[in-house]
């Protein structure tokens, strides 16, 4: 097991007098991290998820820096990225690229290198390696009542020469009261590597900040993601997180809905073929009256494919008029898929609404013949359900009306082609 | 025209088509009448290609072409046409959409141009407007919080969009108020000319009092029995399936 830990470690040792920011919760981080390594199956939360697959590799630092690959030489993949005119950030391997990115108008920002803000420090694992070896990210702000329309986050990521990588980006994302960011996030790549981002957001009282998460990574790649984001006064914090890529993918989203009115949305679709594993685990802090949270997420499972889904809503002392609603839904399109799934509701407040659900299903077959029996094939039919299953996750979110026909265009041509290659 | 050969079909292996008969001449409405259990469902099904059930022996052809061993996606594209007894819900599939993703693939199967959005847009809301339908229809998901009425309704707008050769009506009128009953057999009177076909499978003669068949067909235990003009519906309707049975026997 000690293969990746080992590397981590190294490579912190070998890189903390270069690294920037404060240096004592990297140290502090470095600790929990080699105290444990990487979390075991006899964790709870780790219980359905395994890291063996990823324990096992010694993972280098990317070789690419930000400015040693020429734009002429980018890899064939990045044909995937929407062509439409927006504002992007665009990191390669976890390092900014100020020659391939548009910076936005009405949003500052900088990256983690030049304005390092690490802390506050946090227990999970993940947080930690990510804590240990942060080296880039965003770092994004948007003033009080500013509305900065739609930005794209991109990471781009390939292996070096064959040798996997490892990359911990670390972003960080604040809008000031009553502002409004659209930030869409797409991960591609091709080879082996880690992507293991860190989000701290903080959605300012009546502000409102849509997050679409669009993991579209190697599929021998690694994908583990922690979001923390805390929600003011009346604010939204809506986000959908699409699972397509990687080998193995775990997204933690953690939630505090710390304002009088909030609401989180944190929907989320997985499609998942072959060998493929996809976790989704969540954690709503209801600590303020009169919050709301939705959580819908649908899994297509093919092959033997395995799909992950906890969610926990914890409803603090006095949060009363709490809506919590939570709902996993699974099409297994083979007998060889599998999901878990794992409600936690943890409710210490009077006059609270929480619901959770859970189906498993196959596609329907009285609905497959109708669509056939009206000219359509098998495949088709088959793709039109699969779009329909994963539709009731992705009509909440709401998008910038500007870019609301190129965003969902691009999203609909992405689980199109996610079907293809999951039904192939 | 539809010309089925001595059919045996079976669910589950128990048979349920025993030796069936039957020839509809493009330009005629034929009826079938059956008791329940007479395997009327099963006629229709079979014809439609649904996945488990088997046709084992005899043939079926429309225009000529075997349909038998034609996935159901290409029967219709042939110009099969089944309304169902029960529409199916679509949860997360709009109407519209549907429509158009359906016509669009029958018109590339015959090689024909696939309409745009706008193209298909006109078509369907001039065929909305021949059968008195309104626009709300096309928005909502198919089928889905629609009424027993609307269902079918719905069923005779794509029958009218997708112009089939030969249409199937597999006991549409089940549940049908004589309004909706009146609405889906215009429909069906509307498409009636040289080109098209239609096979109405029913329980009750009270649809064929709106839809006038040229021939009546009774179908029980697997076969048609006998056959007639649409007096015989009214036959079945005085005497009852037992006393018509006994007697063909």
């Amino acid at each position: 097991m000690q293969s990746a830990t080992s590397s981590f470690l190294a490579r912190f040792e070998g890189l903390k007098s270069r690294l920037p920011g404060d240096l004592d919760v990297r140290e502090a981080a470095c600790e929990r991290f080699g105290a444990t390594g990487l979390p075991s199956r006899a964790i709870e939360a780790w219980k359905y998820t395994s890291l063996k697959p990823l324990a096992e590799i010694s993972f280098a630092e990317p070789l690419s820096d930000a400015s040693d690959i020429d734009p002429a030489h980018l890899p064939g993949f990045i044909a995937l990225l929407p062509d439409f005119d927006l504002p992007r950030l665009v990191f390669l391997d976890g390092r900014f690229r100020a020659d391939l990115s548009v910076l936005p108008e009405l949003a500052t920002v900088t990256n983690f290198a030049v304005a390092p803000r690490l802390g506050p420090f946090r227990e999970g694992t993940l947080d930690a390696l990510n804590t240990m070896l942060a080296e880039d990210g965003a770092v994004i702000n948007v003033d009080p009542g500013v509305d900065a329309g739609t930005l794209l986050l991109v990471n781009l990521a390939q292996d070096t020469r064959g040798r996997p990588v490892a990359f911990h980006p670390r972003h960080r994302i604040r809008l000031g009261a009553a502002a409004r960011l659209e930030l869409v996030e797409i991960a591609l790549g091709e080879g082996i590597y880690l992507h293991n981002p860190v989000f701290e957001i903080e959605v300012g009282d009546e502000a409102r900040l849509t997050h679409l998460r669009l993991q579209n990574e190697s599929l021998h790649a690694f994908h583990l993601a922690s979001v923390h984001a805390q929600v003011g006064r009346d604010a939204v914090y809506d986000s959908f997180t699409l699972t397509l890529g990687s080998r193995l993918a775990r997204v933690e989203m953690d939630v505090r809905l710390a304002g009088t009115g909030g609401t989180a949305h944190l929907n989320a679709a997985q499609m998942l073929a072959g060998e493929q594993h996809g976790d989704f685990t969540t954690c709503v802090l209801h600590q303020a009256k009169s919050c709301g949270s939705r959580q819908t997420v649908k899994n297509v499972l093919a092959g033997h494919s395995r799909g992950v889904f906890q969610g926990r809503i914890e409803v603090a002392r006095g949060a009363d008029k709490t809506d919590g609603y939570q709902m996993n839904q699974a099409l297994l399109l083979s007998p060889d898929a599998e999901i878990d799934s794992k409600p936690e509701l943890e409710i210490f407040a009077d006059d609270v609404k929480c619901s959770h659900g859970a189906t498993v299903g196959a596609l329907d077959e009285d609905q497959l013949f109708y669509l056939e029996s009206r000219g359509i094939d098998g495949k088709t039919a088959r793709a039109i359900l699969v779009r329909a299953f994963i539709a009731e996750a992705l009509e909440k979110l709401t998008l910038a009306p500007d870019s609301e026909a190129v965003i969902r265009a691009y999203l609909d041509a992405r689980i199109e082609a996610g079907f293809e290659r999951i039904a192939a | 025209m539809l010309e089925i050969n001595n059919l045996h079909a079976q669910i589950d292996n128990k048979p349920i088509l025993t030796g069936l008969d039957l020839t509809v001449p493009t330009g005629e409405i034929h009826a079938i009448m059956g008791p329940n259990g007479a395997g009327k469902s099963t006629l229709s099904y079979v014809l439609a290609g649904r996945a488990g059930y088997e046709a084992t022996e005899g043939t079926a052809a429309l225009d000529g072409h075997d349909l038998l061993t034609l996935p159901p996606n290409e029967r219709a594209a042939l110009g099969l046409f089944l309304a169902f007894q029960y529409p199916v819900e679509l949860p997360g599939v709009g109407n519209a959409n549907f429509l158009r993703t359906a016509l669009n693939a029958q018109l590339r199967a015959r090689g024909e141009p696939e309409l745009d959005a706008l193209q298909f847009l006109k078509r369907v809301r001039a065929e909305m407007k021949r059968l008195s339908m309104t626009d709300d229809m096309l928005k909502r998901n198919v089928n889905v919080g629609f009424s027993g009425g609307e269902k079918k309704r719905n069923e005779v707008l794509q029958m009218a969009l997708l112009k089939p050769r030969l249409a199937i009506l597999d006991e549409t009128d089940s549940g049908l108020d004589i309004d909706a009953l009146r609405i889906v057999a215009d429909g069906v009177n509307a498409q009636r000319g040289p080109d098209f076909s239609a096979l109405v499978i029913t329980h009750y003669q009270r649809i064929l009092e709106y839809i006038v068949p040229d021939r009546v067909h009774v179908l029980a235990a697997g076969r048609i029995i006998r056959s007639g003009g649409p007096e015989l519906a009214f036959e079945l309707e005085r005497d009852g399936y037992a006393r018509v049975i006994a007697d063909a026997a």
